[in-house]
């Protein structure tokens, strides 16, 4: 097996874009239901009802500088700068960890506090399945990371010859990011949006 | 057998099969010509036992007022039949194909990712085994192969039928999108020196296309079904009417789906009638770069007509006129195809070998179908057709007329290829003369009875309808079908066992798996070709004398390394069976089914490729 292809592409690389204009159409089917039910439940509490903008802001923007970091964790492992590498790494990992503990923070404050479940009604259905599909996908990209920082830290096998293991796990990273920026405008901007004030 | 170890993570060391032998070598195989016949044999059966679903169903229908089979078993039956065709049989076959062809067309030893491809045969095979295992486990699913909601909620529908139709296609769906992802990449990145994508051959264009089509299509499948799991198992709300929700979004996704899948069942088809007919009429493929647009505009058409399967639910004037259009214009593209292959056939010198024929009965059928499918494009005059035999007509012309004769003019234009041996020409025509005149009265007059108003999934009708002499008609002609298909079980195992040796290439073919041994050697190339046109092997032996075609190789077979066995892919499967058991009856097990793939996977993703001393 020679290690040259067609297009000079590695095989991975390519799967993995692949795999994201499938994942794409996942969301999309999420998304679509979601929006397809927006407003035409029966039952109450509704988006208006339970969602706190800034505190959703905040955990959006740590999710959007994870990406920042990310760049910069690649950058320095093609440049064999194995330290500044784990550092950078180490804070996205934390910075996703974070954007999942808010999730957590948010989902216990809908469901103890706003009696807002799955079964509650039909934005309840359609709300936390979505974002709980985000939320496994930022989890998977967690313990990605985890397995390639293990790696790098303990058996010293992550270098700018293998940057190939980072760069999928960033594509993913970044397509789960910009899925979210989508899901923050779609389903918490225009669930409260009440429209412009009358002049 | 050896084994050769390799390391984990926190010092655990595992050990990997080398040259495994007999059953132990085809369960760890990561050959792409071994998994293409294991999913072949497999889907074959698969096609079997649909068959007999079909035969159960007619012979309920073969007089008014029977009570041979109960309603309720009679809703499972038409329900796993048309499953088992679309996802079982048509499906793998054609996969089978894509595996054992693909690579060798496009001049490579192997696909991209090996272990992948076995792993979407063992995880196709799970599918399959959840899905038929419904049959002894309470009951398969009734709510016929679309599955509206709410009929399949768990208020009407408490039994696990529906949940086994929920798993089983989940299972079979990451089987298609593994070996998709696959199909794309190998294709994109693994072609010989030469081939440029406007010199591959139509198969694996139209490969390439399909499996574009089902990565795209399949997500939104995938989601209707979690959202369906989501509320029969943990009382969801997406297709609870009481709490607000649309049945209609169940249609939408599910043929949003559903429509790009009906070409993911032609398209290969018609890429292998696109290979046997210049083969045998030896002309070049007329219009070649018209082929390819018209099946990328196919597909892509494909997107934008699903609502005419819902031209009765009342979405309105303007939605019905828009895709009665839209389902109009995709007909000009297959018209394209279908003058082009006559455009091949043209003049040329023809040879009617079964392949051929089969070639032949493909297109004539296929335009039947194809004009009654353009008959429902038209939303006033669908309202008429809507739910009847006619609707079962027009799907069992293109799918069995259509798909299921390309599939059979693959199986034998290639078999002596993949056995390297001749079939049985005199069993073949027998073969294809039955099966297409018994298509013809089975499925001709259903268009008549259709007409008269039969609906489609009724378990019997009234004698006063006027329907009893083509349904006992039909039942008889559909007898005539399964005598076809055992004619070509016979002719297969025979021909198998005992045909006459192919040769290399017994059809004086065009495209680059012609140029090796039948059957093809692990390796498949010795030397990586160099591809310089359209039908490269065929030109070169057109312009050589016969002496000089076979240079001698300089490359010394023990040099080429090829991928290692894995258990891996096969463990996975387990894995991802004995989770999809535990949605169904206890969700502990899924937990276990769900630890077991992430052991195995990691335990996949440490493994080498090749063995360590191979670089």
């Amino acid at each position: 097996m020679s290690d040259e292809t067609t297009t000079g592409l590695s095989h991975r690389k390519l799967l993995m874009w692949v795999f994201l204009g499938s994942d794409c159409m996942f969301f999309a089917s999420l998304i679509g239901t979601y929006l397809i039910y927006k407003g035409s439940g029966v039952l109450h509490p509704g988006p208006a009802d339970v969602f706190d903008i800034p505190t959703t802001s905040v955990s959006t923007f740590v999710l959007l500088m994870s990406s920042m970091s990310m760049v910069f964790a690649y950058a320095y492992l093609v440049r064999d700068d194995i330290k500044a590498f784990r550092i950078w790494m180490f804070s996205t990992m934390i910075m996703g960890s974070t954007f999942l503990g808010f999730q957590v923070f948010e989902f216990s404050e809908f469901y103890f506090h706003d009696d807002l479940s799955p079964q509650t009604n039909l934005f309840g259905t359609t709300f936390y399945a979505l974002t709980g599909t985000h939320g496994l996908h930022v989890t998977i990209g967690v313990i990605w990371l985890g397995i390639i920082f293990y790696s790098s830290l303990f058996r010293n096998t992550v270098t700018s010859k293998t940057n190939l293991d980072l760069d999928l796990a960033a594509l993913y990273w970044h397509f789960v990011d910009i899925v979210w920026i989508v899901i923050f405008a779609v389903v918490y901007l225009f669930g409260t949006f009440t429209g412009f004030p009358s002049s | 057998m050896t084994t050769i170890p390799f390391k984990l993570p926190f010092n655990i060391k595992l050990y990997r099969p080398v040259s495994p032998t007999g059953v132990w070598g085809w369960l760890t195989t990561v050959d792409h010509k071994k998994i293409g016949v294991l999913y072949g044999v497999t889907a074959f059966i698969m096609f079997l036992t649909g068959g007999i679903e079909a035969m159960l169903i007619r012979t309920q229908l073969i007089a008014p007022e029977l009570k041979i089979i109960a309603p309720e078993v009679y809703n499972q039956l038409f329900t796993m039949h048309a499953t088992t065709m679309i996802f079982l049989a048509i499906m793998p076959l054609s996969a089978a194909f894509f595996n054992f062809i693909i690579p060798l067309q496009i001049g490579a030893r192997d696909v991209a990712f090996p272990r992948l491809n076995a792993f979407s045969y063992w995880a196709f095979l799970a599918g399959a085994l959840i899905m038929k295992s419904s049959w002894f486990l309470g009951g398969s699913p009734n709510a016929g192969w679309f599955g509206y909601a709410p009929i399949t909620s768990a208020t009407f529908n408490p039994g696990n039928g529906i949940d086994f139709w929920i798993i089983g296609l989940q299972v079979l769906g990451v089987a298609s999108l593994a070996a998709s992802f696959n199909f794309i990449v190998t294709i994109i990145n693994m072609r010989a020196p030469g081939m440029t994508m406007m010199r591959l051959p139509l198969f694996t264009w139209m490969t390439f296309i399909t499996a574009i089509l089902l990565i795209l299509a399949f997500p939104v499948i995938t989601v209707a079904l979690i959202e369906l799991m989501l509320d029969r198992t943990f009382d969801f709300n997406f297709f609870n009417t009481k709490a607000g929700a649309n049945p209609i979004l169940w249609q939408h996704l599910f043929w949003i789906f559903g429509h790009p899948e009906v070409y993911i069942l032609i398209l290969p088809a018609m890429g292998i009638v696109s290979e046997v007919l210049p083969t045998f009429s030896r002309k070049p493929i007329f219009g070649y770069p018209a082929m390819v647009l018209a099946a990328s505009f196919i597909a892509f058409m494909g997107w934008l007509v699903w609502s005419h399967h819902m031209f009765t639910t009342g979405l309105g004037p303007i939605a019905n006129s828009v895709f009665t259009l839209t389902t109009m214009l995709i007909a000009v593209p297959t018209g394209v195809k279908m003058f082009n292959w006559l455009g091949t056939m043209w003049g040329g010198d023809i040879d009617f070998k079964t392949p051929t024929l089969f070639c032949v009965g493909f297109m004539s059928m296929f335009l039947i179908g194809g004009i009654s499918g353009v008959m429902h494009s038209f939303s006033a005059s669908d309202y008429q057709q809507q739910d009847t035999y006619f609707i079962v007509a027009h799907i069992h012309y293109v799918l069995f007329g259509g798909s299921i004769f390309g599939i059979f003019a693959g199986i034998y234009y290639w078999f002596p290829k993949i056995t390297g041996r001749m079939y049985d020409e005199k069993l073949g025509k027998l073969n294809f003369w039955i099966m297409f005149i018994g298509q013809n009265l089975t499925f001709f007059p259903m268009h008549w009875v259709g007409m008269q108003g039969m609906p489609r999934r009724i378990f019997t009708y009234d004698s006063g309808m006027g329907w009893a002499f083509w349904n006992g008609f039909e039942t008889i002609a559909a007898y005539a079908i399964a005598f076809g298909v055992l004619i070509f079980v016979i002719n297969m195992i025979k021909s198998w066992n005992g045909g006459k040796k192919a040769g290399d290439d017994p059809w004086d073919g065009r495209t680059l798996e012609w140029s090796i041994p039948s059957p093809p050697p692990v390796y498949n190339f010795r030397d990586i070709p160099i591809v310089k046109s359209l039908d490269d092997f065929w030109r070169t032996k057109q312009n050589s004398s016969n002496s000089d075609t076979k240079v001698k190789s300089k490359t010394k077979v023990t040099d080429i390394h090829l991928p290692q066995p894995s258990y891996w892919p096969l463990l996975v499967a387990v894995g991802l069976t004995i989770a999809g058991f535990g949605i169904i009856y206890n969700l502990l097990f899924t937990g276990i089914g769900i630890g077991i793939m992430l052991i195995t996977v990691c335990a996949w993703s440490f493994e080498p490729v090749n063995e360590p001393d191979s670089h």
